[in-house]
């Protein structure tokens, strides 16, 4: 009794879950009349949009995960380290930007950083680039920094410090050699987790007005039937291959005992 | 602390400089994060040449705004109550149900998966399904005679919308509900059982008041996640479809409402409704980590 329950729950996800990644796969497969093809494929692949958008947002993903390790992973340490009372207030901030919805942020960055704002950001496309990469570093600072903090509680922070410092290490050295090789896995996993929000990022980029992957594919949603579906499968596949890859690097994590 | 002699006070208390270290953290957040949406607060009680007003907020009142957000506010309780709903029968069944045990790890992997497959590409996906001529649509008029527009049923609508949504919602709720499930002991189900309840008895009195603030606190998360999504309702409705999210979409694209203040208003509009879905949220997460250990 309990039993069929549950297989018929399983069952009405699986149907619910593998019809659309069906759907999408089989329309993204019949481009050519009557027979499966990889036209749109072949036809995304060589668009020279798609190659410049999805160029841009990789680099913008790169950009963004140094910045946000440089960021996070020192402060957390540091938090950790010398102002644990701090700890929940900084945890709050980093929670802020799932309660503010990503387009207000952006609306607030247009306002703020225009051309006839102190800090013109939006003025040159360099200057934007930047900003974005901000933003985009403040959407994956939830999860970035939640990753860093729960690996930093897995060493113990304080010895290790006072160990390098016995030793002679300067904070630089500290940080670079000592607390980053062990968080390593956890920064990976913020990192796969940064690069699969920000390469199909849309709101930001399109608030924007830049050539990332995101409005690409929303603008060739609107324009063409056989090509989004084949972009559907990519972005999903490479959704896939990041959570892919965090589960991969934690299997290296839970070699070592966690310590309280 | 100016008259403070640095020689007088003994070496180890030295001038509190810890705080330096989160200078780079703490001017990033306030820059990128503070001061944007304060600038969308505070600009929403104020008129063009800067002095305050209610004349923004007073704006939302009009019948236009009011139906986006009463729709995106459906759209988000539906697909949340639904997504709470289904995502808890599922993680019950693989951690009560006696399914096998090689099905959990691959559901847990594909609900993280799927939940951050959210945006543009889940909109197509959903296209390529529930479409004019998605695979279902197609299947079931070919097939069974079953035309699911001549029923009314219309991807870029309130119902196609949640649908899609749950694709992001459902799992969302497994990946944080399937803990705490697992946190139910299994002494509190022996000793029900051993006062002589039943298992509908078990699941009502003991089991259900435990995760209630869990579950409560899920779906105003998962709430405040549907009323944000902006890029899934776009790419499969474009603009057809007044929702908050795409009404600010274009207002920032165009002010397309002729008042930019207006623009900041409807924006902190919906920092309050998510900031209140989350503030129930982070509350009743706190009452339930006391049990849940």
């Amino acid at each position: 009794m309990k039993k069929i329950w549950a297989w018929g729950a399983l069952l009405f996800s699986l149907l619910y879950f593998t019809l659309p990644l069906i759907g999408m796969t089989n329309f993204s497969l019949k481009m050519r009349r009557g027979e499966y093809s990889f036209d749109a494929y072949g036809k995304v692949f060589t668009d020279p949009r798609f190659q410049e958008t999805f160029t841009y947002s990789v680099m913008q993903a790169l950009f963004t995960i140094v910045f946000g390790v440089l960021l996070v992973v020192p402060t957390a340490y540091w938090v950790r380290l010398k102002l644990p009372r701090l700890r929940p207030v900084i945890e709050f901030i980093t929670l802020l930007p799932l309660v503010i919805p990503a387009i207000v942020i952006v609306f607030g960055y247009i306002r703020l950083y225009n051309t006839s704002s102190w800090l013109p950001l939006t003025g040159t496309v360099t200057g934007t680039n930047i900003l974005l990469m901000f933003g985009y570093a403040t959407l994956a600072l939830p999860y970035m920094y939640r990753a860093v903090d729960t690996g930093l509680r897995t060493i113990d922070v304080a010895t290790l410090t006072e160990a390098a410092q016995s030793l002679g290490a300067g904070w630089a050295t500290i940080l670079a050699k000592i607390i980053l090789p062990n968080v390593l896995v956890a920064v990976l996993s913020g990192a796969f987790l940064t690069f699969a929000i920000v390469i199909g990022e849309f709101t930001m980029a399109a608030l924007l007005n830049r050539p990332a992957f995101g409005p690409y594919m929303q603008l060739l949603g609107a324009n063409r039937a056989y090509e989004p579906a084949a972009l559907a499968v990519i972005a999903f596949g490479i959704t896939w291959g990041c959570l892919g890859l965090i589960q991969l690097v934690s299997r290296f994590q839970k070699s070592a005992p966690p310590k309280a | 602390m100016s008259s403070a002699k640095p020689d007088a006070s003994p070496p180890a208390r030295r001038l509190p400089l810890h705080w330096l270290g989160i200078v780079p953290f703490a001017a990033f957040v306030t820059l990128f994060l503070i001061l944007p949406t304060m600038k969308i607060v505070v600009g929403a009680f104020q008129t063009p040449d800067g002095s305050f007003t209610l004349d923004n907020i007073r704006g939302l009142f009009t019948p236009s705004i009011l139906a986006a957000y009463w729709i995106s506010i459906k759209i988000s309780i539906a697909s949340a109550l639904l997504g709470c709903l289904i995502g808890f029968a599922m993680a019950s069944a693989i951690v009560f149900g006696g399914l096998p045990k090689g099905i959990r790890g691959p559901l847990l992997t594909f609900s993280g998966v799927a939940s951050n497959f959210a945006g543009v590409p889940l909109a197509f996906a959903f296209l390529a399904t529930l479409g004019p001529v998605g695979i279902l649509t197609v299947f079931l008029r070919s097939n069974f005679g079953f035309d699911l527009r001549m029923l009314g049923f219309n991807l870029l609508s309130f119902w196609g919308l949640t649908i899609t949504y749950l694709f992001f919602q459902i799992p969302l709720m497994i990946l944080i509900i399937t803990p705490a499930l697992d946190g139910l002991k299994r002494e509190w189900r022996e000793a029900a059982e051993i006062l002589g309840a039943t298992g509908p008895q078990y699941w009502r009195m003991v089991a259900f008041p435990i995760l209630l603030p869990s579950l409560l606190g899920t779906l105003a998360l998962l709430f405040a996640n549907a009323f944000g999504a902006v890029a899934t309702a776009i790419a499969l409705t474009g603009s057809s479809l007044s929702i908050v999210p795409i009404l600010l979409f274009a207002q920032i694209r165009g002010d397309v409402l002729g008042n930019p203040h207006l623009g900041y208003a409807l924006a902190f509009g919906m920092i309050v409704v998510t900031g209140i879905a989350n503030a129930i949220y982070i509350w009743l997460r706190a009452r339930s980590e006391r049990w849940l250990k």
